[in-house]
């Protein structure tokens, strides 16, 4: 079989199959006797039809960044971590330790501190599972997903009974100090003369997920260790005869990926609760999995899908907020979504395949052109 | 690009308020939904009683996600609601930022606590009604031990939780209380199965009257035990009628009253602290056609007693939230 050019594989099909998600889902809508184009029109309005709207998005988009990075890294080492959700919320806690008991003298200082102490949280409850599965040979897949559990539970001990305010009703810390605030991204738009909505969550935390997409690239594409993970999740054996030891890989992998999880409290613990509730996740570590997974492992993927579902929680919350449809209409698109983008991406491909080596057959000079360029 | 963003931002604004008609009052449901049969579900019926006496119309949102709180109290003040009343403690430190924004507007929060000037804080004292069907449940039992089976381990269940402990003590100081949490995630709330597998292992040792505090996981204990034979006690709402001859009883918070009190008052809500106790209706033990067989004559009238001695001072039901602590349960 030919193969196709990268644009077709990693632009065309993508934007097919969610042609094809969007379609079905407007079926759906009419089969539960809404209207699709309103349904539609409601979410791109809400999602991206103001800057308040692209506030909320970006500021979904940028968990899930985190959480899309982090089961990527595990995925590239063939290790399947679930256990984002865990991960973040300890995470959340090594975030909300460091802003309520460490005075920071300004905001700046604090987003490092935090963004180190979450992400040794999420690292080290990502240890565990990964030393069982390099030493023990437990299953990360089975282990990871009852980390998060044990991470709910943590984190109601220490908020019912350690963080919580004398005498406050809320299973949530106190206030973080005014100092920890972090600046939204209205404040730092605002400097550069591009004016945004002020009230949304999104905030500076944005631009931690932007580098944190380019450094998990070059640690993944352009470093001896990201070109271990990859050799090891290729291959066991070979990497065991090259010299390359599984469980140091194993270890470290899934240290990197349970970091990654852990720094999404910084946006959401820090930068939009400004407190640490026992709710905070809600789930974005397993749709960091969807994330990842449409993303194709790549950090530049993993950016495009985070913003898509981004717009998708953001866009489903207008339609649950505004309209008649019910929320979990979203759950139906993301699924599609997912399904059409993940599970049937072959599906699509092969029929894009077909179309192209009949479009190359036929013009002669099309395939010079394309050979020239390549 | 941003301008056109600004203006179709401010065509969706237009467009929202020009849906509402002036000063309509809103409430907003928290986490768990509207039909949850318990908590949220007491607050729209005091919402729709509102509407078919007065003929009014109100907005109401549902809540998906924590992020939304804030999202969802500033659009419907920036369209014009007044007053807002929101069901659940998550709202407190929301509110607290988003209120003095709005002054003009009347927020009204239930179970919170939020001390500013257009705020009203609505407090129940759950363990005054707890501390009674707590003593029907004693009066009830035969084997002398009794089941408890909350929600999501927070101290406002945990008041639950103390207030029908000392209600069972108060009645028969031997009686063995078996309390159970459902969980530690909020789907503590909304789990009916889970509800069910812990009355059936309390049933297994010995309790023959299980107390639901757990939303819509309650459900599933109400069931167990009407498939059992057993008694259970609802919460919230009146639940009886679920499994009639089965429910001995329902502690009713009047989250119902709430509303419908915040609605008629309208823009001229009084602001400030409200609690809503036994003395003042806010709280009590539900009696009607499906349990009257359950609740004998000597009950209704030890617990009415005990009521009228609650309500007049004479007695008092330790609060757990007040210390953090019960002196007749441990956690």
């Amino acid at each position: 079989m030919d193969r196709l050019p990268p644009w077709v594989d990693v632009v065309l099909i993508p934007i097919i199959s969610l042609i094809l998600a969007f379609l079905i889902s407007g079926l759906v809508i009419i089969g539960i006797k809404e209207d699709p184009v309103e349904a539609m029109r409601t979410m791109v309005q809400g999602a991206l039809g103001s800057s308040y709207g692209w506030g909320y998005t970006l500021y979904y988009a940028t968990n899930f960044m985190f959480t899309g990075l982090a089961v990527s890294v595990a995925f590239r080492a063939s290790l399947f971590n679930i256990g984002g959700e865990g991960q973040a919320m300890m995470g959340g806690l090594g975030v909300a330790l460091a802003c309520l008991f460490i005075p920071w003298p300004h905001w700046s200082f604090a987003l490092v501190g935090a963004t180190l102490s979450g992400a040794a949280f999420g690292a080290l409850w990502a240890a565990i599972p990964a030393y069982l599965q390099a030493k023990k040979g437990s299953h990360i897949v089975i282990t990871t997903i009852m980390f998060n559990f044990i991470a709910a539970s943590v984190l109601n001990y220490v908020l019912v009974n350690q963080l919580r305010p004398q005498g406050s009703m809320d299973p949530a810390s106190g206030r973080f100090p005014d100092t920890v605030a972090l600046p939204n991204l209205g404040d730092i738009l605002g400097l550069v003369g591009i004016p945004f909505s002020r009230s949304t969550p999104a905030n500076i935390t944005l631009f931690v997920a932007l580098i944190a997409c380019v450094a998990v690239w070059l640690l993944i594409f352009r470093s001896r260790l990201g070109y271990q993970i990859r050799a090891f999740g290729k291959s066991e054996p070979a990497t065991v005869y090259a010299g390359i030891s599984p469980v140091k890989i194993t270890m470290l992998t899934m240290l990197i990926s349970g970091g990654l999880a852990g720094m999404m409290a910084i946006n959401n613990v820090m930068g939009e609760a400004e407190r640490l509730v026992l709710n905070a996740v809600e789930g974005a570590g397993f749709i960091g999995i969807a994330v990842a997974l449409m993303g194709r492992n790549h950090p530049f993927g993993v950016f495009i899908a985070a913003l898509l579902f981004g717009f998708l929680y953001q866009g489903g919350a207008e339609l649950g907020l505004w309209t008649s449809i019910p929320i979990e209409l979203r759950i139906v698109v993301q699924a599609l979504v997912i399904l059409f983008t993940g599970a049937l991406d072959n599906m699509v491909r092969m029929g894009v395949e077909a179309i192209y080596t009949r479009f190359r057959k036929a013009p002669p000079e099309v395939i010079k052109a394309a050979e020239a360029a390549e | 690009m941003t301008s056109i963003q600004k203006i179709l931002g401010a065509t969706a604004v237009l467009a929202l308020s020009a849906g509402t008609a002036l000063a309509d009052p809103a409430v907003v449901f928290d986490l768990g939904g509207k039909f949850d049969k318990s908590f949220n579900e007491s607050a729209f019926n005091g919402a729709e009683r509102w509407a078919t006496e007065t003929g009014g119309s109100y907005r109401e949102l549902e809540m998906q996600s924590e992020a939304q709180r804030e999202q969802a109290l500033r659009r419907l003040a920036e369209s014009g609601s007044n007053p807002i009343v929101m069901t659940g403690f998550a709202f407190s430190s929301v509110l607290e930022e988003v209120a003095p924004d709005y002054p003009d507007t009347k927020f009204a929060i239930v179970d919170g606590f939020v001390d500013a000037p257009n705020v009203r804080t609505i407090l129940f004292s759950e363990h005054e009604g707890s501390y009674l069907v707590g003593m029907m449940a004693a009066m009830a039992s035969e084997t002398g031990t009794v089941g408890f089976v909350g929600g999501m381990d927070i101290p406002l269940i945990r008041k639950f939780a103390c207030g029908y402990a000392q209600g069972v003590q108060a009645v028969n100081g031997d009686a063995t209380i078996i309390a159970n949490m459902t969980g530690t995630t909020p789907a503590a709330w909304n789990d009916p199965v889970k509800g069910g597998e812990l009355a059936k292992s309390q049933m297994s040792q010995g309790a023959d009257v299980i107390y639901a505090a757990a939303g819509g996981t309650g459900i599933g204990v109400l069931q167990a035990a009407a498939d059992e034979g057993k008694l259970s006690i609802g919460v919230d709402s009146n639940q009886n009628y679920l499994h009639p001859g089965s429910v001995l009883t329902s502690m009713l918070k009047r989250v119902d009253n709430a509303v419908y009190e915040a609605f008629t008052a309208g823009t001229e809500l009084e602001t400030g602290i409200v609690t809503m106790d036994l003395a003042s209706g806010g709280v009590g033990y539900a009696v009607d056609e499906n349990n009257a067989e359950l609740v004998t004559a000597e009950m209704q009238a030890a617990v009415d007693a005990a009521a009228e001695q609650i309500a007049s001072g004479a007695l008092t039901v330790h609060d757990y939230t007040s210390d953090d602590s019960c002196p007749a349960l441990t956690f």
